[in-house]
This record gives C-alpha cells, sequence and structure tokens, in this order.
C-alpha cells in the first residue's frame, strides 16, 4: 500500500492523528525510584526517631505566646516594609533628580544601608540610647524644641527593629523603583511634558504608575523576604515568631519541635504573600496584557463603553 | 515680529544650531510657518527634522539662533536685552499650546483612552471633568473612535491608537499641531485612517508642521514642503515644484528613493491612496 517515501502513518480514519509507540525512557525512571528511596529513608529517619515528639506540633501551634509572636512578625513586617517603600521611592526619585545634593544623599544612603549587614544595624538602632540619650524634634541649629524624650523610651526594641529593617530595605527598595522607573519609555515622558504637564506631574500620574507592574514582582520578592528577616529582630529582645518560640524552648528544651511549628507559620505566611502577590500582578498589570489574554477584561470595558 | 505680508508666524525659527555632543544635528535653521499653514518637512534619516521638530516644543534646548512660537521666544524670555530661561512651570505652560503626535503614539499605557484625553485638561488647564469628558467625546468622535473611550491603549491596533494620540493633543486645544513621523510606525493598511484625519484637521485651518515619509500627504495636503539635509533646509517650495521637480540633487536622489514602492522607507505611491475612515460618524 505504502510506497517508501512515505511515512508509515496510521489508517486514513485517524490521519489527523498520530498513533505511536512512545520511547521508554528507562534512565528517567530508575533516577525517580532512586530518589524516591532516598526521600524515603530520611522520611523514615525522621519519624522513627524517637527524640523527636510530633504530638508536640500541633500542641504548640497555636499557643497563645506563639499567636502573640507571630501578630508581632506580622506588624513587624508590614511597618517595616510601608517605611521601605515610602523610603525607597524618595530615595529612587532623588537618585534621578537633576540636584546633584539629593542626588549624592541618596546615593550614599543607597550605598550605606544596601553595605552593611541588616544585623550590625538592628544592633546598632538598639544601642542608639548609649550616644543619643535624649531624642529631639525641633528646628536644626535652634534651641526651638518641638518634643523630645529619652532615647531608650522613644527607641524601644520594636521601634528599632522598624527602623532597622525599614532603613535598610529601602536601599533595596529604592534600586527597585529605580529600575521601575527607568523601564518607563521616554516616548512617556516626551508625551506628558509635550501636554503641559510639569516634571512633578510627569512623575507622579505618569511615570509611577506604570512602573508599579514592573516592580510588582521584585517588590513581592522583598516582602517575602522581610518577613523572614524579621526574625533577626528577636537578637534585640523583640518577641516576635522566633522570639516567642525562642521563650518557650528555652525552658522546656523542644528546640527542633518548636523550631518546626514556627516554620510552619513562616510558610503559610509566605505562601499567603505569594498568591496575594498573583492577584496583584494580575490586577495592575490589567492595562498592559494583550487582548486575548485579557478577554473577559475586554469585554467587560466594552460592555462598560456601551453604557 | 510681523513680516512683509503682514501676519504673524506662528513658528519663526531663525538660525536654529542644535548639537548632541560634538554631533551638529541642526545647523542654522530658518523657517517661519504662518497661521493655518500645512507645511511638511522631509529628508532622509538622519538629516535633523525630527530633532527641529522636537526643539519647536523645547523638547529639545536648542544651541543657538532663535525660535518663536506665536510671537513668544520657546525656552527663553527676552528683558532688557538680555535672555533669561524660562523656569519649568513657564516651559509647562507654553508646551501646553502646542499639540505634538510621536511616531510611537506614546498613549500613557495605563490609562484608559478616555483618561488619555481628560487627564492633561483636567491637570494642566483646570478643566472641570464633565467639560474635559464631553470635549473627550467630541474629539473621539471626529477621530471615529467614541467606542473605545474605556478601552486601553494595548487593546487598539496602532492606527486607532495614533488616532487617539492626536485626539489627546487636541483636547488640548493648541494653537500649533506637530507631528513626527505619524505614520511611520503603521501598518501600510492602517496610515490612510490617520491621514484622514490630519486632513481633516488640515481642511480645519490647524497651523500644522508635519515631518512625515509621505509624499502623497505633502502633495495634497501640504501647503508648503521644506527638504532637510544634514541639518539644513536644502529646499522649499509648493508641493508640487518641490516634489515633482526638485532642483537640489539630493533631494532628486531622496525622492527617487521614497517613490520607488522597493524603496527602503516602506514607500507609497506617489499618487494619494483612496482613503476610508471607518466609523466615522461623518460618513
Amino acid at each position: 500500500m505504502s510506497t517508501p517515501d512515505a511515512p508509515n502513518l496510521a489508517p486514513e480514519s485517524n490521519a489527523d492523528r498520530i498513533v505511536a509507540v512512545p520511547v521508554r525512557h528507562y534512565g528517567r525512571w530508575l533516577g525517580g525510584a532512586a530518589v524516591l528511596l532516598l526521600l524515603l529513608d530520611l522520611g523514615f529517619a525522621v519519624a522513627r526517631n524517637k527524640n523527636f515528639k510530633f504530638g508536640l506540633v500541633p500542641h504548640y501551634l497555636f499557643d497563645p505566646v506563639i499567636l502573640t509572636g507571630l501578630k508581632t512578625t506580622l506588624e513587624l513586617t508590614v511597618i517595616a516594609m510601608a517605611v521601605a517603600i515610602g523610603l525607597g521611592v524618595i530615595a529612587a526619585v532623588f537618585r534621578l533628580s537633576p540636584n546633584p545634593v539629593l542626588k549624592a544623599t541618596s546615593g550614599t544612603y543607597i550605598w550605606f544601608f544596601r553595605g552593611t549587614p541588616v544585623l550590625v544595624q538592628l544592633i546598632f538602632w538598639f544601642n542608639l540610647g548609649i550616644i543619643f540619650p535624649r531624642i529631639r524634634l525641633g528646628i536644626p541649629f535652634t534651641d526651638l524644641t518641638l518634643w523630645s524624650a529619652p532615647t531608650n523610651d522613644a527607641i524601644r526594641p520594636l521601634t528599632a527593629a522598624i527602623l532597622g529593617l525599614g532603613l535598610n530595605e529601602g536601599a533595596y527598595v529604592a534600586e527597585i523603583v529605580r529600575a521601575g522607573i527607568i523601564s518607563v519609555g521616554k516616548g512617556q515622558t516626551d508625551a506628558a511634558a509635550a501636554l503641559g504637564m510639569r516634571r512633578s506631574a510627569v512623575m507622579r500620574r505618569v511615570v509611577l504608575p506604570q512602573a508599579v507592574p514592573v516592580v510588582i514582582p521584585p517588590m513581592g520578592n522583598e516582602f517575602i523576604g522581610m518577613l523572614k528577616y524579621s526574625a533577626l529582630a528577636s537578637v534585640i529582645a523583640v518577641e516576635e515568631l522566633l522570639g516567642s518560640v525562642e521563650r518557650i524552648y528555652s525552658t522546656n528544651l523542644r528546640t527542633l519541635e518548636l523550631l518546626v511549628v514556627a516554620s510552619i507559620w513562616y510558610l503559610a505566611c509566605t505562601t499567603a504573600l505569594t498568591i496575594g502577590q498573583h492577584y496583584l500582578e494580575r490586577y495592575v498589570g490589567r492595562s498592559r496584557a494583550t487582548p486575548q489574554a485579557t478577554a473577559g477584561w475586554r469585554i467587560w470595558t466594552l460592555r462598560r463603553a456601551a453604557h | 515680529m510681523t513680516t512683509a505680508t503682514g501676519r504673524t508666524p506662528v513658528v519663526r525659527a531663525h538660525r536654529v544650531r542644535k548639537n548632541f555632543g560634538r554631533l551638529e544635528v541642526l545647523r542654522g535653521v530658518d523657517l517661519d510657518v504662518f497661521p493655518g499653514e500645512v507645511v511638511v518637512i522631509i529628508g532622509r534619516s538622519g538629516s535633523g527634522k525630527s530633532t527641529f521638530l522636537r526643539c519647536i516644543n523645547h523638547l529639545e534646548k536648542i544651541d543657538g539662533g532663535l525660535l518663536y512660537v506665536n510671537g513668544q521666544l520657546i525656552g527663553y524670555r527676552e528683558k532688557a536685552d538680555r535672555i533669561y530661561e524660562l523656569r519649568e512651570r513657564e516651559v509647562a505652560e507654553k508646551r501646553a499650546e502646542i499639540g505634538m503626535v510621536f511616531q510611537q503614539f506614546n498613549l500613557f499605557s495605563h490609562m484608559t483612552v478616555m483618561r488619555n484625553l481628560t487627564e492633561a485638561p483636567m491637570r494642566v488647564r483646570r478643566l472641570p471633568k464633565a467639560q474635559a469628558v464631553e470635549r473627550a467625546y467630541r474629539l473621539l468622535d471626529r477621530v471615529g473612535l467614541r467606542d473605545k473611550a474605556a478601552a486601553y491603549p494595548a487593546q487598539l491596533s496602532g492606527g486607532q491608537q495614533q488616532r487617539v494620540a492626536i485626539a489627546r493633543a487636541l483636547a488640548m486645544e493648541p494653537s500649533l499641531m506637530l507631528f513626527d513621523e505619524p505614520t511611520s510606525a503603521l501598518d501600510p493598511e492602517l496610515v490612510g485612517d490617520v491621514l484622514e484625519v490630519m486632513k481633516g484637521l488640515a481642511a480645519d485651518g490647524m497651523t500644522m508642521v508635519v515631518v512625515t515619509h509621505e509624499v502623497g500627504f505633502a502633495r495634497e495636503v501640504g501647503d508648503r514642503v521644506i527638504v532637510m539635509d544634514e541639518g539644513v533646509i536644502i529646499e522649499e517650495g509648493v508641493p508640487e515644484q518641490v516634489l515633482s521637480a526638485p532642483k537640489n540633487p539630493t533631494t532628486r536622489e531622496f525622492l527617487a528613493r521614497v517613490l520607488t514602492p522597493t524603496g527602503s522607507v516602506g514607500a507609497t505611491s506617489d499618487v494619494l491612496p483612496e482613503y476610508t475612515v471607518k466609523g466615522d460618524p461623518g460618513t
């Protein structure tokens, strides 16, 4: 029937579907089996370990001390990140400003806070009271004081943690925002300028909103990173998630069980953040998406236009 | 400021020079554009025509010469024989009176078509929202895109985006419109719609300076054709004369290349193609 040249395809009725015997990947099966065996062995090693009390994990998961620590971790993350985003946006705009003083200030800030370990910065803020016993808010170089307080009262461990984490993170956020600003094409600023918009308005109304979708994915990373870095605050006596866990295992010595408890909460939070980031990206990306990708959105906007 | 004919030019360029570093892009450009006139600038890429256009609304700062729009120095203020640089706010105010259309449309991609058209009138001109929206709809009608008010630029074709961009510039009610190769980034079948809108504008008496490769448009709509090469104007005159009987050999060479179908600039024929405006309420 078939000539030597013609490929030997399936019968006529099936002509549009190729029915072929798949290649057997023996190597893949072997590799998979080996890895599965190793994982099983590891699992048994943990599960059969008499020194590890699994029962303690669910017992401590909702312990009030740990839940309070979790709340502190979340607060610390959100507030430090808010500080970082505020500082970062300002630093990024300064860095791209034509004013050499603003540019240099921002450059130095980024250089310093990105170049020193965040742990060092945390301990620094915690001990600030040693060199500045009082904090004063007033007019520089005058005796006018609006507000003042002893440093150790004003900068409690949590404040020190917020300052340390926020200032450090701000330097990273600044670079992310700067990248976002640069990613907005010159055509956009040209068009806005040609319409008579002033530079500040161009930045606020045209450039920054378009930088947002670019900035969201790396910013999500930073947020997740901050959630984990916040554990460093336990070093300066902030009882966040790790600190609360430490408090418990320092008395009952169930160190690993409690670290598992903490890890479960950290994983739960980072998972929630990842999901949140996904939806946020979808939301801010709607105007740049292709028509095919947002068919539903398009129908909606067209329907809205019809009204 | 007035000339022999008694009219004040909308644009008056006198020995305008511009350098990018050591590269001299404009080497003394003289040009007057009168009210209601459509001036078409053609020339090879790199001849300085786009740069000259961008100097007119001070997107590029000139390095020499004088450039007036509506009788006022662009980017500077004259006072008692001295020239002062304008503040950013003053530059912005002057730019608001000059509409510009770009090769790459440059619509604000995060805004709907409606907000693209209302943003500057509301923020710069302080127009109340209701009025800005009404004006936007009127302009969208004019470019045949009323039904796209709620769409985002990415959902429009290039030709539709460029018509929105023209409407956006018109929303500021400019006294002068600058077009920087408005059809060069478009698929050939979309060029006609954009040119049709521009023709309508010209017919309504808008003063226009158009940098383009569309020789057909220059012939039909242009009052005057300017040929630029290496930063100077090498030929100037009514379209019929410049395009059909150019005196300058460089012009002749350029036109030969633009007019051949195999030309490298996506050339059009010298016969104006038949335009159809889709969705134009006027037809």
